[in-house]
């Protein structure tokens, strides 16, 4: 597993493409962390990231994906293609970006959980290229 | 695996506390969340079980000031010590840039301390690390038994079972009073800096 170096084009582009992609479309906030539970980005309105513990939620995220994946590998699966949290007001979705790259996309009932999907694929490669070249 | 941000000019670094079942590795994150400064800490993060053993990890993320205008970030992870726990270890030192093994001084925890040490190489290795390579230091917590009726191993011991090949610096501690406890963390701190800045050519520190 190398160790990643943003620079501040790296990270000018990856907002961009994520506030483009997914702040716009009305996500509450969007992570974009490494498997190690680094945050990479954090793009979204700015009380929802002051509200946010940025470093806790990155470390548990990356803890849960590895966890489930394992969880997948113990039915015969390779890893599952969907994690998703649905709360009373506030919704999570995990989407894997490239092989060490995590996408957390915090959002309410007002987005559509295909939206996000739909949107997380799309950014995928782009993000996936920035970081991991 | 670390991270290094440019533009922010920080570095994050993962160090995690290893070592067998109730060696005390959560009680050093305690005493450091409580010696440290606020602004110097962020929240620490447990994930235990009713009995307070660790089940997952604990997180404990730190600023430790400036090293070549870098802002130096680390964050202190436990594993759970539990034989059974051995897939769980695994997903925690996922990009770990630094240890510290924490030592038992029971007697009759003296094959434990063997088999974690041997349980995280064996664990380095499935992430294609070898521990020769990584930041590590030694931590034979729990002295102050040494005063007491309980049988317990001498360094002389502990160092023979454990250090004879690694050979590198270990620590003596009391976590739960907090001897050594900043000894250990300042050593494997500089040792996890300098590692990953020499590997970037950042600057030698």
């Amino acid at each position: 597993m190398a160790d990643i170096i943003i620079t501040a084009q790296s990270q000018e582009k990856a907002g961009n493409l994520i506030v483009n992609a997914l702040i716009k479309a009305g996500v509450r906030t969007a992570l974009l962390i490494d498997s190690a539970g680094n945050v990479l980005a954090n793009c979204g309105h700015e009380q929802q990231q002051i509200d946010i513990d940025a470093i806790s939620l990155a470390a548990l995220a990356a803890a849960s994906l590895a966890a489930t994946s394992q969880i997948a590998k113990l039915i015969g699966e390779d890893d599952f293609s969907l994690l998703f949290h649905k709360g009373k007001s506030g919704n999570i979705h995990f989407g894997r970006i490239g092989e060490e790259l995590i996408l957390i996309t915090i959002f309410g009932d007002d987005v559509s959980l295909g939206l996000i999907r739909c949107r997380v694929a799309e950014l995928s490669d782009g993000l996936a290229q920035i970081f991991e070249g | 695996m670390a991270l290094i941000d440019l533009s922010k000019k920080e570095v994050h670094c993962k160090v995690v506390y290893y070592g067998p079942g109730r060696c005390g590795k959560t009680t050093n994150l305690l005493y450091i969340h409580k010696a440290m400064d606020e602004k110097d800490r962020g929240k620490m993060l447990t994930i235990d079980t009713k009995g307070d053993r660790t089940l997952f990890f604990d997180l404990l993320p730190l600023n430790l000031g400036k090293i070549s205008g870098f802002d130096i970030r680390i964050q202190l992870y436990t594993v759970p010590g539990q034989v059974m726990y051995e897939a769980t270890r695994r997903l925690v030192l996922k990009g770990v840039d630094g240890l510290v093994y924490v030592a038992d001084p029971l007697m009759v925890r003296r094959e434990r301390n063997i088999e974690g040490l041997e349980d995280l190489r064996r664990n380095l290795e499935k992430h294609n690390v070898k521990l020769e390579n990584m930041p590590l230091v030694l931590q034979y917590n729990k002295r102050d038994l040494c005063d007491t009726p309980i049988p317990t191993l001498t360094v002389e011991q502990l160092e023979q079972d454990l250090n004879s090949q690694l050979k590198t610096v270990y620590y003596e501690a009391v976590a739960t009073t907090g001897i050594g406890v900043f000894e250990t963390l300042t050593e494997i701190t500089k040792r996890t800096v300098r590692h990953v800045a020499e590997k970037h050519l950042l600057t030698k520190i």
